[in-house]
């Protein structure tokens, strides 16, 4: 097994998801709220998955603007649920030393009088190990 | 009625008024409330990775905590019950996620998801009841056009927090009548505010709030309810010209009993 194919198996395994089931419908980026700052769509993730190009999607912009909504997931007429396909190539670069997409330095610049804990604990989760 | 309780990091700090006037309603209605004793904080976001088990414990301890008690777990925040919930859910259904979290957790007896986890929205609903609730309103909110936010956490996956029809929910809005006021359904009700990328992008989350309040004041809303801290915020970020006040659904239930004054802030 080549190592892209590694990748693209640990994704698979991490996602929990059966990216073959995908019939191309679309209704996933129809339906994303970050669709336009994405670089690589929620469909397109599927053929990224399937043809074992997983350092693209890892460099991919992508990853730090889905918003787990599950608006997604809550579409998807076959189960495939892209919002996990997304996190698991997130974890993939963050399970990784050195990789965090945000750095516990940034934080007090980031801080203001309102912002909830709820916010942060959430960014620490999907940002970060 | 007594049920285990769990109000999560926000609630205990920038969020207070979500839970105090949760509190005192919670006390007119006649149920009680008992917070889980040491709970940990939920983590916000559920860990979707399915191997991931480690970041789940917090959430099975809560779990386990009520199940021994024999009670309901209530929730508030939606991220807390949106976590819990699903975390439960793995707990159930999922064997090797129970199996690794039991090895982990050493409990008495394997915790396998027998904990019913209720957000505070369905106790109205479900067992109070929002006929048995409006009877009770003193202060009936008349008058006052407000918009249901339910966001996305005690929505989506439909299929596992089974709140309300995600497409098309009903039940704030009808929680908006039982208080004496009028529901406005706006479109974007149920698209999300950009949740934590506000923390680095606050443009970005900015320009989903703004369609959102567009959206509810084109419809005619006054105001907007939720039961999401981040929500909240995010939605307070908004700096369009239509932009209305938010508020938390329970001080306006509080205000309906007639209790919002036995909370001082």
């Amino acid at each position: 097994m080549t190592k892209a194919e590694k990748q693209a198996e640990l994704i698979r395994e991490i996602s929990g998801t059966d990216p073959y089931k995908c019939m191309k419908c679309g209704k996933c980026s129809a339906s994303c709220p970050s669709f336009s700052e994405m670089d690589i769509k929620p469909h397109q993730f599927v053929s990224y998955v399937l043809h074992d190009d997983i350092e693209t999607l890892a460099n991919s912009r992508s990853l730090w603007k889905c918003l787990s909504c599950f608006a997604c997931v809550e579409r998807c007429p076959r189960d495939v649920k892209p919002g996990k396909l997304i996190d698991a190539a997130r974890q993939l670069v963050i399970r990784q030393r050195g990789q965090d997409y945000l750095k516990a330095d940034e934080i007090p610049e980031l801080l203001d009088p309102e912002l909830p804990q709820q916010l942060l604990v959430s960014a620490f989760r999907r940002y970060r190990r | 009625m007594k049920y285990s309780y769990y109000p999560g990091c926000t609630l205990k700090n920038k969020a207070k008024e979500l839970d105090r006037y949760a509190r005192v309603c919670a006390e007119k209605l006649g149920f009680e409330l008992e917070e889980i004793s040491e709970w940990q904080c939920c983590g916000g976001v559920y860990p979707l990775g399915s191997d991931e088990i480690a970041t789940k414990l917090a959430s099975v301890r809560a779990l386990n905590e009520a199940k021994e008690k024999n009670q309901d777990l209530i929730t508030l925040c939606s991220a807390c019950h949106h976590v819990l919930k699903r975390v439960n859910d793995d707990m159930k259904n999922v064997e090797d996620i129970r199996t690794r979290a039991n090895n982990y957790m050493q409990l008495a007896q394997p915790y396998q998801g027998e904990t019913k986890v209720v957000h505070y929205l369905e106790v109205l609903r479900d067992v109070i009841g929002f006929d048995a609730l409006k009877e009770k309103v003193t202060n009936p909110l008349a008058g006052k056009k407000i918009g249901a936010y339910y966001g996305c956490l005690v929505l989506r996956p439909g299929k596992i927090l089974e709140f309300d029809d995600p497409e098309n929910p009903s039940i704030i809005e009808d929680f908006i009548r039982a208080i004496g006021a009028e529901p406005v359904i706006y479109p974007y009700r149920n698209e999300c505010c950009g949740g934590y990328i506000s923390l680095k992008e606050k443009e970005l989350s900015r320009s989903m709030t703004d369609k959102i309040m567009e959206s509810a004041a084109g419809f005619g809303a006054d105001m907007l309810i939720t039961a999401c801290p981040l929500c909240r915020y995010n939605l307070n970020m908004s700096g369009s010209d239509s932009a209305v006040p938010v508020y938390y659904f329970t001080e306006l239930l509080a205000e309906a009993l007639g209790v919002k004054e036995e909370v001082s802030r």
